[in-house]
């Protein structure tokens, strides 16, 4: 092949791989993450109905929909759902609940302990990671703060 | 066989006897999907993993193409045979009763021509009366090997390409009505791509390189074949192929096509840029190129199935992605 700088050639590969529709890709993420917010929404009024102190009523929310996203995920619905809402599905509780579920499911033929046990936080394990980390670092520097008296 | 030019190997006694592709169901819902010999309802094929699904739609394509000859597994010396998955599982499992020497090639998804470029030469040279060579890929065990759990719910990128669930053999001897006339096995090519989700971006410079490398040697021009087939470069690898070969002052695009592209149905299947995988390019060759030669539709085509040969290891550590594309001229016997 006649010399082209790997420089030349990403241009042409860019040129000719075509962007994902962020605009559509947008849209479906805004309606269907909204979605799950008001379904979070009535089930915390529906559980205040019911008797239950707001703070409880938080924490069903959050259970329910760890729940449900764990059940359609073992339906196998939920990456069909997924594969349209994007962002809408994986950044609300109900994505961090299908990360554990689908590698969970995917692993189980390499064994309970060394499939399951070992790869459910394949995909989730950074998100532990890093999440805990950085909450550490922010209650560091809350804690400095106030013994500085701001 | 005689060395013509640099790279390519000129042959003149190897035939193909028989072969046969065996696929899944969306492979079967495809364009193609009535040229198969076997197609699969169910892709786990009863099986409790996907990587014995994938194992055994290499033993069911071996078993079909010993078949249509009515030949016995000894009646193969050699069985030259690979996979994606890692150690090339399901060539060992799937092929594991039959008994037949075993030789294990990785070539990614150029793997088909790689171990019929292979067969070919060792039926041309006398160390082997008859070989096989087979291939496979399966989606799921795919999947899980190099990307993310089925169940994971994600969007793709438009660039990414769907491995096939399929499977292709060919029995290589000396008296089938396909001819293998030359054989060009391909240099390790890297222009620096390094998504892993836009394969077929990395795999076209090494389609290019051997094409070209082909034309050279051979001193012929694209439009003096039927067909060039590529396999698994999809609708991003094809476009940049055919700029590629423009640019090389061997225009392909009228000629051209791709197994990839051939095997799905890009908008209805929802496959982004088409089609990918060992087994792609295998079922293409077996299901619609050969039989079509066989027949005398065809007469001459050139075959270069073209292969990524990173790891989830070396993408994550940030290295490029090396292509490599092997090819084979296949001749129709029939006047």
């Amino acid at each position: 092949m006649k010399s082209m700088t790997e420089k030349e050639y990403a241009k042409m590969a860019q040129k000719a791989s075509p962007n994902s529709p962020s605009g559509k890709n947008c849209v479906f993420a805004f309606v269907t993450g909204g979605g799950i917010c008001m379904l979070g929404q009535f089930l915390c009024n529906l559980y205040q109905q019911w008797g239950v102190s707001l703070p409880l009523a938080r924490a069903g929310v959050s259970i329910s929909l760890i729940f449900l996203s764990a059940l359609l995920t073992a339906l196998g619905w939920f990456d069909n759902i997924a594969r349209f809402a994007g962002a809408g599905t994986l950044v609300p509780i109900t994505g961090f609940a299908n990360a554990v579920v689908s590698p969970a499911m995917e692993f189980k033929s390499e064994g309970i302990i060394t499939g399951l046990g070992v790869k459910a936080f394949t995909i989730a394990g950074p998100v532990l990671v890093f999440g805990i980390s950085s909450s550490v670092v922010y209650g560091l520097i809350l804690w400095f703060l106030r013994l500085m008296g701001i | 066989m005689e060395r013509i030019g640099r790279y390519t190997l000129s042959l003149e006694k190897v035939k193909l006897d028989s072969w046969a592709s065996v696929v899944g169901k969306k492979e079967s819902e495809g364009p193609l999907g009535n040229e198969f010999d076997l197609t699969c309802e169910d892709d786990s094929l009863g099986q409790d993993s996907w990587e014995k699904a994938e194992a055994t739609l290499q033993r069911k394509a071996l078993e079909i193409a010993l078949g249509k000859l009515s030949l016995k597994p000894e009646g193969v010396d050699f069985v030259l045979a690979g996979d994606l998955l890692n150690q090339c599982i399901s060539s060992t499992f799937g092929l594991r009763p039959f008994g037949i020497p075993l030789l294990g090639q990785y070539g990614a998804c150029s793997t088909m021509a790689l171990t019929l470029g292979l067969s070919s030469i060792l039926v041309e040279s006398g160390a082997a009366r008859r070989a096989a060579a087979v291939t496979s890929s399966h989606f799921c065990s795919a999947e899980r090997q190099f990307r993310l759990p089925l169940e994971y719910g994600g969007q793709r990128s438009p660039t990414a390409q769907w491995t096939a669930t399929a499977s292709g053999c060919v029995m290589v001897g000396k008296e089938g009505p396909v001819q293998v006339q030359k054989v060009t096995f391909g240099r390790i090519t890297d222009l620096g791509i390094t998504d892993a989700a836009n394969m077929g971006a990395a795999m076209a410079p090494a389609a290019a390189e051997t094409l070209g490398a082909f034309f050279r040697d051979t001193g012929t021009l694209p439009e003096e074949y039927d067909a060039i087939y590529t396999g698994d470069l999809g609708q991003v690898g094809s476009t940049l192929l055919c700029q590629l070969m423009e640019k090389e002052g061997y225009p392909i695009e009228p000629v051209h096509q791709d197994c990839g592209l051939l095997l799905f149905d890009r908008e209805k299947q929802d496959v982004h840029a088409g089609g990918s995988g060992c087994g792609c390019s295998a079922a293409v060759l077996c299901g619609h190129i050969l039989p079509q030669l066989a027949q005398g539709k065809l007469k001459n085509v050139l075959f270069a199935a073209t292969g990524a040969l990173m790891s989830p290891t070396s993408s994550q550590q940030g290295e490029s992605i090396p292509g490599i594309s092997h090819l084979l001229q296949l001749v129709s016997v029939q006047k």
